[in-house]
């Protein structure tokens, strides 16, 4: 207790002296640290484009509108692409993250040791490199199109699924199970009926949650090349159409929207 | 049948639970467990099953030494020793009627089971089971559904249908409220006796054990330290299992008068 | 009722979807769903095929990888990507403080609520590197256009937990801090903060996490950071050097994931 007495009062203090030193001490580190950090963002920066900047950005705003609508037409196979390239892709990581799920978690894993940072490595590189870094790895690969943005959408949300997934396994509870294998059930019998049903909503919740963020993903794969509406918002950009920029970015937001209200939805349903 | 020597569990963070238990249990008997929490009940009955590995003695059920088997046999072995669970354990997302026929598991293929195609006669056997303990109706309702005394009646059947020659149960009424408690221990009493099963009950309701059982054994600190029938338990006796405590109100005999009820009531 | 006699009822698992219409048409359609994506997913097999030898040689390039011939470029990369995050990350929850307090409905009057709101949905919805792209069209080349669209990414993300938060905070404590008669700020000081501040430091450090995996991206498009020499050592083909960045990429991730657990702890 931070209790000092004072000419017979009582003095209190939130934290003993020894730990408010050692507060100041961890904000001026912070503070430190980001000052540094500031520096060298303000050598790098040529601080006349940014105080150029907003004559730029409304310059570029007046050649957005009015959006092309016409171009919209054209519009309708690359967001298809969008959205098959997000659905495909949940679906290859959630079947791969299911196997990686139960070998990492700590109460199925079968052995703690060898197998279980074996799938660990497996889910934090998954979900170390972004779905870009993926995308651009596989269009040098295997060529650019639908394809690379699938795989890369895939190996991007393995570990994302694994890791949710893997959580909830650890979370269950154990007297079911015990209950299961005291009937003399054999292994993946176990599995089947005593620890399956209890992670299935939280599977099928996790599954949703990442279609919904691999929309908004799979809309920019195309600026690495891996298909999707990213293509035209790379060619439209390098041919300064600026009126059909406007017409991808608000498709994009439309997209993004209804996809979170589907997934929102669905999982309300769930649950 | 069931003969426990010189039983020693020592867990991984030294505490004894259980020390040099003798026990025997005849053919058909019914055993009441009582003792303080930390006695090592609950531990006791998981030694019989290995759900807990038991650090020394044997145990042997029949001429069969459970202590020694393979995983495979001690699979078939668990078949015959059913086990009843304090807060049931019914897999709660799964519905009344596959909770029964996990029972089964132990006796079917992976295949079946995992296509939920089992037997018809193992299917007609848990209509029988469920009827029996006046759940038919609810085959199809999903677990969590249930109130608890429905719920420890599915986990009942369930432990039937293995057709075991031993129950393990668990402090079967710990959650539930005195009238259904009786109810159930009533109900497994009964089933006890229509199937000539042995049954161990752990239990902490000393009223309830003297009520049911033939046959009261008191565990304190991991040791046996009674081993009667019910009316020996005096308050000397008492002290010994639970500590000080006055133990009068205890004694007298509550009989089952005032609960005359059917027996098999479904509570909605 | 089940007119048949007890012994023959048969069982099957109640299917998820009991509108048998319902079910095979949600079936029917996924299928169709699926025969129609694969059909126009035009992929060219050859190049595919052609790419095998390259995939190879790229998983071959991780034993070992190289770090040393381009080191001076990974080094330099990945210390611009550590501060990009760290000067985006503060930016962005310095601004997402304010802009979370006005979107809690508990807090704000209805136009600030409105406004925060917008705020928080149109800097949430448009994917970092498409920010990226916009903010180097404005700002020219180099780390402070990627900073920016982290920046902007950070607010929406944590102004609208921050702000859920709020929400979900227990009114009767923040009651009871303003019937001592605390005013705004102290109110905020003493019944908000302590209840949102562990989870919300929790979600900065995430937010750290996910900052430094995006300003390894935003480089693709000229903002900065190890994305940039990564694309290059892409383009070049050097595959051993590709395979040293991701390596400490997913190395430096280990351990800002591993210390703010840490960090969490020590803060509760």
């Amino acid at each position: 207790m931070p209790l000092k007495m004072n000419n017979g009062n009582k003095v209190w203090q939130r934290r003993t002296s020894k730990q408010q030193l050692l507060n100041w001490f961890a904000w001026l580190i912070a503070v430190a640290i980001f000052v540094y950090c500031w520096q060298l963002v303000s050598e790098k920066t040529m601080w006349i484009f940014v105080l150029d900047s907003p004559a730029q950005a409304s310059d570029m705003a007046e050649r957005m509108v009015p959006p092309k609508w016409g171009y919209l037409s054209t519009l309708w196979g690359p967001i298809w692409d969008t959205i098959n390239i997000a659905t495909l892709g949940t679906l290859i990581a959630i079947v791969l993250a299911f196997p990686v799920a139960f070998l990492a978690a700590r109460n199925t894993t079968p052995s703690v040791r060898f197998v279980r940072p074996v799938a660990l490595f497996i889910i934090v590189s998954s979900r170390s490199i972004n779905s870009l870094l993926w995308a651009l790895m596989l269009v040098t690969i295997i060529g650019p199109g639908v394809l690379a943005g699938v795989i890369a959408i895939g190996l991007r949300s393995i570990g994302f699924c694994a890791k949710l997934l893997y959580e909830a396994i650890e979370e269950i509870n154990e007297t079911q199970v015990e209950a299961i294998t005291a009937t003399g059930a054999s292994g993946p019998q176990i599995l089947n009926f005593g620890i399956v049903p209890q992670i299935l909503p939280a599977f099928a919740g996790i599954s949703v949650f990442r279609w919904d963020i691999n929309i908004r993903e799979s809309t920019v794969l195309g600026l690495v090349g891996a298909g999707g509406i990213g293509l035209e918002l790379n060619a439209s950009i390098n041919t300064v159409s600026w009126t059909q920029v406007s017409v991808i970015l608000l498709v994009i937001l439309s997209t993004v929207v209804v996809s979170e209200w589907v997934s929102a939805k669905v999982r309300h349903a769930i649950i | 049948m069931l003969r426990i020597e010189n039983l020693t569990k020592r867990y991984k963070t030294g505490d004894t639970a259980l020390k040099s238990v003798n026990l025997e249990v005849p053919k058909g008997q019914v055993l009441a467990l009582i003792g303080p929490s930390g006695a090592g009940k609950s531990t006791l009955i998981r030694c019989v099953n290995r759900l807990v590995e038991p650090t020394e003695g044997r145990i042997l059920l029949g001429d069969k030494e459970l202590t020694t088997l393979g995983s495979g046999q001690l699979r078939k072995a668990r078949r015959s020793m059913a086990m009843i669970f304090q807060e049931y354990a019914l897999v709660e997302r799964l519905s009344v009627m596959e909770n029964v026929l996990s029972g089964r598991l132990g006796y079917v293929s992976f295949w079946r089971s995992f296509t939920r195609r089992f037997p018809q006669s193992d299917v007609t056997e848990a209509y029988r089971l469920l009827e029996r303990v006046g759940l038919d109706h609810m085959a199809d309702k999903r677990a969590d559904e249930l109130s608890g005394g429905q719920r420890q009646r599915v986990g009942i059947c369930r432990a039937l249908i293995q057709n075991p020659a031993l129950l393990l149960v668990d402090e079967p009424t710990a959650s539930l409220d005195p009238k259904t408690s009786r109810q159930i221990m009533r109900l497994i009493c009964e089933l006890c006796e229509e199937r000539g099963l042995a049954a161990i009950i752990n239990i902490h309701d000393v009223l309830l054990a003297q009520m049911f059982a033939k046959r009261i054994v008191g565990l304190q600190l991991g040791e046996i330290v009674y081993d009667g029938v019910p009316d020996g338990l005096t308050p000397d006796q008492l002290t010994l299992i639970y500590g000080e405590e006055d133990w009068e109100a205890t004694i007298d005999k509550v009989k089952d008068e005032s609960d005359e009820i059917e027996s098999i009531e479904i509570v909605q | 009722m089940i007119s048949k006699a007890p012994a023959q009822r048969v069982w099957k698992r109640k299917p998820m979807i009991t509108n048998p219409k319902l079910r095979w048409g949600l079936i029917g359609g996924v299928v169709v769903y699926l025969i129609i994506a694969f059909y126009t997913m035009e992929v060219d097999w050859g190049r595919v095929a052609a790419g095998m030898p390259r995939a190879e040689r790229f998983l071959g390039s991780f034993f070992p990888p190289d770090f040393t011939s381009r080191w001076e470029d990974i080094y330099v990369g990945i210390v611009e990507s550590l501060w990009m995050t760290v000067v985006s990350t503060v930016v962005g929850i310095a601004i997402s403080i304010p802009v979370g307090l006005g979107a809690a409905r508990n807090l704000s009057s209805r136009p600030v609520y409105l406004f925060c709101r917008g705020v928080l949905a149109v800097s949430r919805t448009f994917p970092e590197i498409i920010l990226a792209l916009f903010a180097v069209k404005l700002f020219g080349f180099g780390p402070f256009a990627g900073i920016v669209a982290l920046s902007i990414a950070t607010i929406g993300f944590y102004g609208k937990l921050l702000a859920e938060d709020i929400e979900d905070m227990d009114p009767v404590q923040a009651e009871a801090i303003k019937s001592t008669g605390a005013g705004w700020f102290q109110w905020l000081n003493y019944a908000v903060q302590p209840q949102v501040m562990p989870r919300m430091i929790g979600l900065g450090m995430y937010r750290f996490d996910i900052n430094f995996r995006e300003s390894a991206v935003v480089g693709i498009v000229g903002g900065g950071g190890i994305g940039a020499t990564l694309l290059t050592s892409f383009d070049r083909y050097e595959f051993d050097t590709s395979a040293a960045i991701l390596l400490v990429i997913i190395t430096i991730v280990m351990f800002v994931e591993y210390s703010s657990g840490f960090i969490r702890k020590w803060v509760q």
